[in-house]
């Protein structure tokens, strides 16, 4: 099986790193995983995106013209990539900040909430946590430990105890897709 | 990273560029010089995080340009020392006057180019402008430089050591030209195993050429690519073309994919060949026999290999991100015999696998 994802949005949110920790995790799985950002002049604010493919197979090219799952956390993402998910892929956007949703009745399109969420959790920096835990309730391409484990390999020792705060985001994140 | 797997072998993930880094403190590199750049500042970054100049002795050094960079290969070079420098495609520009004397002076080296949109400052987005630049040389004379095409996080890392192998082997400079989908792309690796930097004894007894300094006895060694006596640059010349010769016979290569049945070819290198491999499975899946031949050397370039396949060939597509550098080599080894086309785009856009399918089905009338 193969997953080819995208996870869009603004610099500052957090994409790039919920593509590395989805990246890791997978590798703590045996799989075959790449990930390719768009590297371009982006900064906090501009948009920012990363492609993933966590496959079982070796993977040929690291980019790719068409997604299995669109990750989608504001509106020119939304506008960039709605087209480019697979008929009958999944698109999973966060409504904040989305005034023209997604149109696309061949694809499976699930609305979060993860920026209201990681808000009542008073936890501001949960939310691209949150956001990759409604992927896996969604998809389960991981293993929740294997990402826990990622997470442990990737942070510095001095933000392990940050760990625990990032378990329940990304439980929460799959109780919101689950609903 | 270190991510532990049950393998023997430890699987890493990481950037292309941190690969090169890795791969050059565990193969003996003495020195890196190096200018920052996107895409490739990881090179440098990781170089100065991992601090080799505490565990194996190696320099590295953020030179004040890649001009400095460049002279500063010269002369480590000079001395037998394995020395490398990196940059980006504007950067590489900058060199070609260094690298042109390394050649003439037949100095070893490592130049890894990250290639980035250009002409000129251009983007900082992938490309493969740089062909002709590699290829053919940005420096005066007649002058060949190794050049090798990683397409792989894997071959980033294990093309450091091949390249220092064939730099000596061949007192040569040696280009691994890489662009920014391959140097910013996280996959697994592999490291190479580490081997020691050679002691100043191995240096004065593999590199007789080598300024070292007249330790035991050695005569005087002159490193130059001056010479005021035509006819003494005529014979340096006739030199150097017979070593390219025996270049052109030794060191070409290449990957094949599913060319055994093949009714059409595509050429592509480097990040290229792996969007060309993702085409060729989705054009196999519609029926078309397609196969893929990715050359590993671009000097010395595999004409012998593509003059014998073009024989059999309905049609060749060539695939580069660029308007379209190597087909004319592609189009020197098929000498007429199938049609052949090109396909890429510039400045920084990387085509599609689709894109690809598309091209090839309807510049060859493929029903």
């Amino acid at each position: 099986m193969t997953q080819e994802i995208i996870i869009a949005g603004f610099g500052g949110q957090g994409v790039l790193s919920m593509g590395k920790i989805l990246a890791y995790s997978a590798l703590m799985e045996g799989k075959e995983v790449s990930w390719m950002p768009a590297y371009g002049p982006e900064q906090r604010g501009g948009t920012a995106n990363v492609t993933v493919i966590v496959s079982d197979q070796r993977i040929s090219s690291p980019i790719v013209s068409t997604f299995d799952t669109a990750i989608i956390l504001n509106q020119p993402s939304l506008d960039k990539f709605e087209s480019k998910v697979k008929t009958g892929g999944t698109l999973i956007y966060d409504g904040y900040g989305i005034s023209i949703p997604p149109l696309r009745k061949d694809i499976n399109i699930y609305e979060i909430n993860a920026m209201d969420a990681a808000a009542d959790m008073g936890n501001p920096k949960g939310f691209n946590m949150i956001v990759l835990g409604s992927l896996l309730g969604l998809h389960p391409i991981v293993q929740i430990e294997n990402v826990l484990k990622a997470l442990r390999k990737t942070l510095p020792a001095r933000h392990h105890d940050l760990i625990p705060a990032n378990e329940e985001a990304l439980r929460r994140g799959m109780q919101l897709i689950a609903k | 990273m270190n991510i532990t797997t049950m393998a023997e072998q430890e699987i890493l993930l990481m950037k292309g560029n941190e690969a090169v880094a890795h791969a050059a403190i565990r193969c003996g590199c003495d020195g890196y010089f190096g200018y920052p750049i996107t895409p490739q500042s990881e090179i440098l970054e990781t170089l100065a995080a991992e601090k080799p100049w505490e565990t194996t002795g190696m320099v590295v050094l953020q030179a004040e340009s890649e001009v400095a960079s460049i002279n500063m290969l010269y002369g480590g070079g000079g001395a037998g020392k394995r020395v490398m420098t990196s940059s980006s495609s504007p950067g590489v520009a900058l060199m070609q006057e260094g690298l042109a004397y390394m050649a003439g002076a037949e100095i070893p080296g490592l130049i890894v180019n990250v290639q980035r949109g250009g002409p000129g400052l251009g983007t900082i987005q992938p490309s493969q402008g740089d062909y002709f630049q590699a290829t053919r040389g940005g420096g005066n004379g007649d002058y060949y430089l190794i050049v090798l095409a990683p397409s792989s996080v894997q071959e980033m890392a294990d093309f450091v050591d091949l390249s220092f192998e064939l730099a000596f082997k061949y007192r040569i400079p040696v280009m691994m030209l890489s662009d920014g989908v391959i140097g910013q792309v996280m996959e697994k690796v592999i490291l190479p195993p580490f081997k020691p930097r050679r002691t100043e004894e191995e240096i004065l007894h593999q590199c007789p050429w080598a300024t070292t300094g007249r330790r035991g006895g050695h005569p005087i060694n002159v490193i130059t690519s001056l010479e005021l006596q035509p006819e003494a640059m005529e014979k340096h010349n006739i030199h150097l073309q017979a070593k390219y010769d025996e270049i052109r016979k030794n060191e070409v290569r290449v990957e094949e994919t599913l060319i055994e049945d093949a009714e059409y070819l595509i050429v592509a290198f480097g990040s290229a060949a792996r969007i060309a491999q993702k085409s060729i499975d989705d054009l196999r899946a519609q029926g078309i026999r397609v196969g893929l031949l990715r050359p590993i050397t671009l000097w010395p370039f595999p004409y012998n290999r593509i003059r014998e396949l073009s024989a059999s060939m309905k049609g060749i597509l060539t695939f580069e991100i660029n308007a379209g550098q190597m087909v004319e080599d592609v189009r020197l080894a098929v000498e007429g015999r199938t049609p052949v086309c090109h396909y890429g785009k510039m400045g920084g856009i990387v085509p599609t696998p689709d894109e690809v399918c598309q091209q090839l089905i309807s510049n060859f009338n493929i029903k």
